[in-house]
């Protein structure tokens, strides 16, 4: 596996230093395309608590079919069934790009994993998925950020590091390290008088004067990325039907364009499937599909930085073991997360499996969380990202001493 | 400052006049548009949520005729959405654009700022199918007639609105031991598979609505409820549906509240340390009046009014003055808003609230005195904006603090749509005057220089609604 190698980054330190950076409008982005230096990471957010029970679906788990009923998807090799992991577990036949990547090595599937809440509201779970802290109040920033504070220098590398793919900033990179954010809908060109009017009248106001140079700054981004992508920024975003799909390929734009982040999040929504969620088609199916793309769309626009990726894919938390009586799921605890990427060493899944005995759910009703999802993250930071270890322990995770980084989730 | 603030972070924005109108008692012009019902301030002939409903199940019903006449050629799932658009497009496009001419246009926007406020604390969302047309109903319907009133009967009203029960899945929400699911149990065979080898449909409830009620509608989610509080109070709720429907659903007006008693899981149940007698619809109803009256309800409400009203982080004294009034006035809610009106923090100069899209747009179209004339404007505006209108996508509302807006991608998007805003109504605004009408004291010295030095009225307008100032309330 190609690994990134310090060339590129030498080589444009090179050219700026050499005083070339005038010459930078007249050679076409793509020379200029940053490619080397550090590993990337995008988190994908899924908000409403996916059901793990039906995207990774433990097939092999006796009592699987009778608490999931016609949500459940039918063993690998039975129509509709799953696309086959392991004797015990398989995906969704919607996420056949994720099954792909299993396959190439290239992702690991965590069952039985919940961040450290163990309640039932979306929103506090959200909280506490973000936070990166053990209760859903306690801080008002997010762990994503906390750990972009705490990155080892960026080689010669200028602007904000983080991007949210949205107008606004999630809770995970909201703190004290600055962030841009945007979002896939095209914004034609605005005036630029009028900009640097708004520049003029915002000079006395930190607050507006930051945000309005970020949106700047990052508008001339996404303009350069398109150029490079072959599109045209009016088109950008419209091209893709599917909403995941359009928000992934924003991500990979940006992140691709010169001196863009190297941090991106994402959010998804439309889990919350209490009624009529369906099996291998219906709602949920037709979500995950659209997840599936869009993680696709994120691979293929990221390209050459692939390899030296790796995409966490992580909820609030799982749902109710059984079907309840609307044909879909309440809410519930322990569920599944993904990591994948050029950068993951895949094919592997972990998951200290409880079973689903009545006897070993969770309250007589949920997947029994035996991981916690900080522990991934924490593996993420130290093996992908090289924070400190110190500074995870200390800083990012601070209340998290019981939830050990796992190993080996990156390649060497 | 006093009408500055009392028009600007109490009413929804200065139209010309309004400040003057309220500068010699800010307070009494607040207190006096908190008596009595809100309707809209337009007369927009907004069909009923029952009919939208039973329009929708009549297209469901074309659209199951046509599947039968060509099975081979009808593509289903294309089809079902096509019918839900065409049921419901029409209502949402109307209940949108009467809801921003409303703010537009009344003469009491602090009550309209309320309907706001509660439309969003019970939230909605337009998002999922069966809500798309009914999401304005029940901001019309449900909330309007209560805003000044007492927050039972808002509660309840809410909470029996088909928008409500149809959001959060009530409707086929079933008892284990209901009368439906008796039957259905004796008649059925030992196979788990229907003849078309389908699993059957298992009874049973979905505690969906109970626990947004609990969490999200009164006591909040430290409130002191566990697990099996919702799923006894999701039995209490157990037939709560809406009318209409067909073999097991028959029975009730379509679109209508309508409670199922073969739905109903019979007998007493615990909640929160008391037993409710069974009582078929009304078992439902006195845990609602129990929960409307609990201090954590009341301190619940007093946070998110106090958020709403003065500040991100609400100041505790301020809470406390407005739960104490709650309590003590059984949740009368026009004692509610006289208490944050009373509070001190609620006049602090200092203490702006960074504007929604929602705030911006309906403050744009009062300091403008325009009201849009077609809901593809107001539409189009909030697409673009990221607030399009009755879908927070979540039951817990929009957020409704500055850091879920403040990213510099929505600040680029208000600049876009204030420069467009600023070309249409270039001709016949005197910036000045503009920003002395719907700013008063907030104006700066550098913005008013800024007016006067802009390239053409447009430009002005513009740089007027991107000032930090109109960007604040």
């Amino acid at each position: 596996m190609p690994r990134p190698s310090p060339t590129n980054s030498s080589r444009r330190r090179f050219l700026i230093g050499a005083g070339a950076l005038a010459a930078t409008a007249t050679i076409p982005n793509a020379l200029f395309a940053y490619t080397g230096g550090s590993s990337r990471l995008v988190v994908v957010i899924l908000r409403g608590a996916l059901d793990g029970l039906a995207a990774v679906p433990p097939y092999g788990d006796p009592d699987y079919a009778g608490l999931h009923r016609e949500l459940a998807i039918a063993a690998p090799g039975r129509p509709d069934g799953a696309l086959a992991l392991n004797n015990t577990f398989g995906l969704h036949p919607s996420l056949s790009f994720l099954h792909e990547r299993f396959a190439a090595g290239e992702l690991v599937v965590f069952d039985a994993v919940a961040s450290p809440y163990r309640d039932r509201s979306h929103f506090d779970g959200q909280n506490v998925l973000e936070n990166g802290l053990a209760k859903p109040i306690g801080t008002a920033d997010g762990w994503l950020n906390r750990a972009l504070a705490a990155l080892p220098r960026g080689g010669g590398r200028g602007g904000d590091r983080a991007v949210a793919i949205s107008q606004n900033v999630p809770l995970i990179l909201r703190g004290e390290a600055a962030v841009i954010s945007k979002s896939p809908q095209a914004t034609p060109d605005v005036d630029e008088d009028l900009l640097a009017r708004l520049a003029d009248l915002y000079s006395k106001d930190d607050w507006f004067s930051a945000r309005l140079s970020d949106a700047v700054q990052t508008e001339k981004m996404a303009d350069g990325a398109a150029d490079v992508g072959g599109m045209g920024k009016q088109s950008a975003g419209a091209a893709y039907p599917n909403r995941v799909a359009a928000v992934a390929r924003m991500a990979s734009e940006l992140m691709r364009s010169d001196g863009g982040p190297e941090i991106a999040a994402i959010e998804a929504s439309g889990w919350d499937t209490h009624a009529n969620q369906g099996g291998a088609k219906g709602i949920l199916a037709t979500r995950l599909a659209g997840l599936d793309q869009g993680l696709k769309s994120l691979a293929d626009g990221l390209g050459p930085l692939w390899p030296q990726t790796a995409v966490l894919v992580v909820t609030e938390f799982g749902r109710t073991a059984a079907v309840n009586g609307t044909r879909g799921t309440d809410h519930g605890t322990g569920g599944c997360a993904f990591l994948v990427g050029g950068a993951v060493r895949g094919g592997q899944v972990i998951a200290d499996w409880p079973s689903l005995r009545r006897t070993a759910l969770l309250d007589n009703r949920d997947l029994k969380p035996t991981l916690d999802l900080r522990s991934v993250f924490k593996a993420v930071l130290d093996e992908h990202m090289h924070v400190a270890a110190k500074s995870i322990a200390k800083r990012v995770f601070p209340d998290s001493s019981g939830a050990r980084p796992l190993q080996g989730l990156i390649r060497a | 400052m006093q009408a500055e603030i009392a028009v600007l972070r109490f009413g929804l924005g200065a139209k010309p006049g309004d400040l003057t109108a309220a500068s010699a008692e800010p307070r009494a012009w607040l207190l006096s548009q908190i008596k009595g019902p809100v309707p809209l301030a337009v007369n927009s002939l907004l069909a009923p949520s029952d009919q939208i409903f039973a329009g929708l199940m009549q297209a469901r019903d074309e659209r199951q005729k046509m599947k039968q006449v060509s099975a081979t050629e009808s593509p289903d799932a294309k089809v079902a959405f096509n019918a839900i658009r065409e049921a419901y497009q029409p209502h949402y496009r109307a209940q949108v654009l009467a809801r921003a001419q409303s703010a537009a246009l009344t003469t009491r926007p602090f009550a309209e700022r309320l309907v706001h406020f509660w439309s969003n604390h019970f939230a909605v969302s337009a998002d999922k199918g069966v809500v798309y047309g009914l999401a304005g109903s029940l901001e019309n319907e449900a909330i309007r007639p209560h805003v000044a009133g007492r927050f039972v009967d808002l509660l309840t009203a809410v909470e029996q609105h088909p928008a409500m029960i149809a959001f959060l899945d009530n409707q086929y929400s079933v008892g284990a031991d209901s009368t439906a699911a008796r039957f259905a149990s004796r008649f059925a065979s030992r196979s788990n598979s229907d003849d078309t080898g389908k699993p059957k449909r298992q009874f049973g409830i979905n505690e969906n609505l109970a626990r947004e009620i609990l969490e999200l509608h009164t006591l909040g989610v430290n409130g002191g409820y566990n697990q099996a509080d919702v799923t006894s109070f999701a039995q209490i709720i157990t037939g709560w549906s809406i009318g209409g429907g067909k073999g097991r659903l028959a029975g009730g007006v379509p679109g209508r509240f309508y409670f199922r008693d073969n739905l109903h899981e019979p007998g007493p149940k615990a909640f929160l340390g008391k037993t409710y007698t069974e009582q078929g619809q009304r078992q439902g109803e006195a845990v609602l009046a129990d929960l409307a009256r609990r201090p954590e309800t009341a301190n619940f409400i007093a946070t998110k009014l106090v958020r709403h009203f003065i500040a991100d982080d609400p100041p505790p004294a301020a809470v406390d003055r407005v739960a104490r009034a709650f309590l003590k006035s059984g949740g009368d809610l026009p004692q509610v808003y006289a208490a944050l009106i009373e509070s001190p923090e609620s006049w602090d100069v200092n203490a702006r609230k960074f504007k929604t899209p929602e705030d911006f747009v309906f403050s744009t179209l009062r300091a403008l005195n325009v009201s849009p004339a077609q809901p593809e404007e107001v539409i189009r505006s909030f697409d673009l904006l990221g607030q399009r209108q009755y879908t927070p996508g979540s039951p817990a509302g929009w957020p409704d603090t500055s850091k879920s807006w403040d990213g510099s991608d929505a600040l680029m998007h208000r600049v876009l749509w204030a420069s467009r805003v600023g070309a249409k109504y270039e001709s016949g605004v005197e910036p000045a005057d503009l920003a002395a009408a719907s700013l008063g004291g907030y104006a700066r010295p550098e913005t008013l220089s800024a007016l006067r030095r802009a390239a053409t009225s447009g430009q002005a307008v513009a740089l007027l609604l991107m000032s930090p100032e109109f960007q604040r309330r």
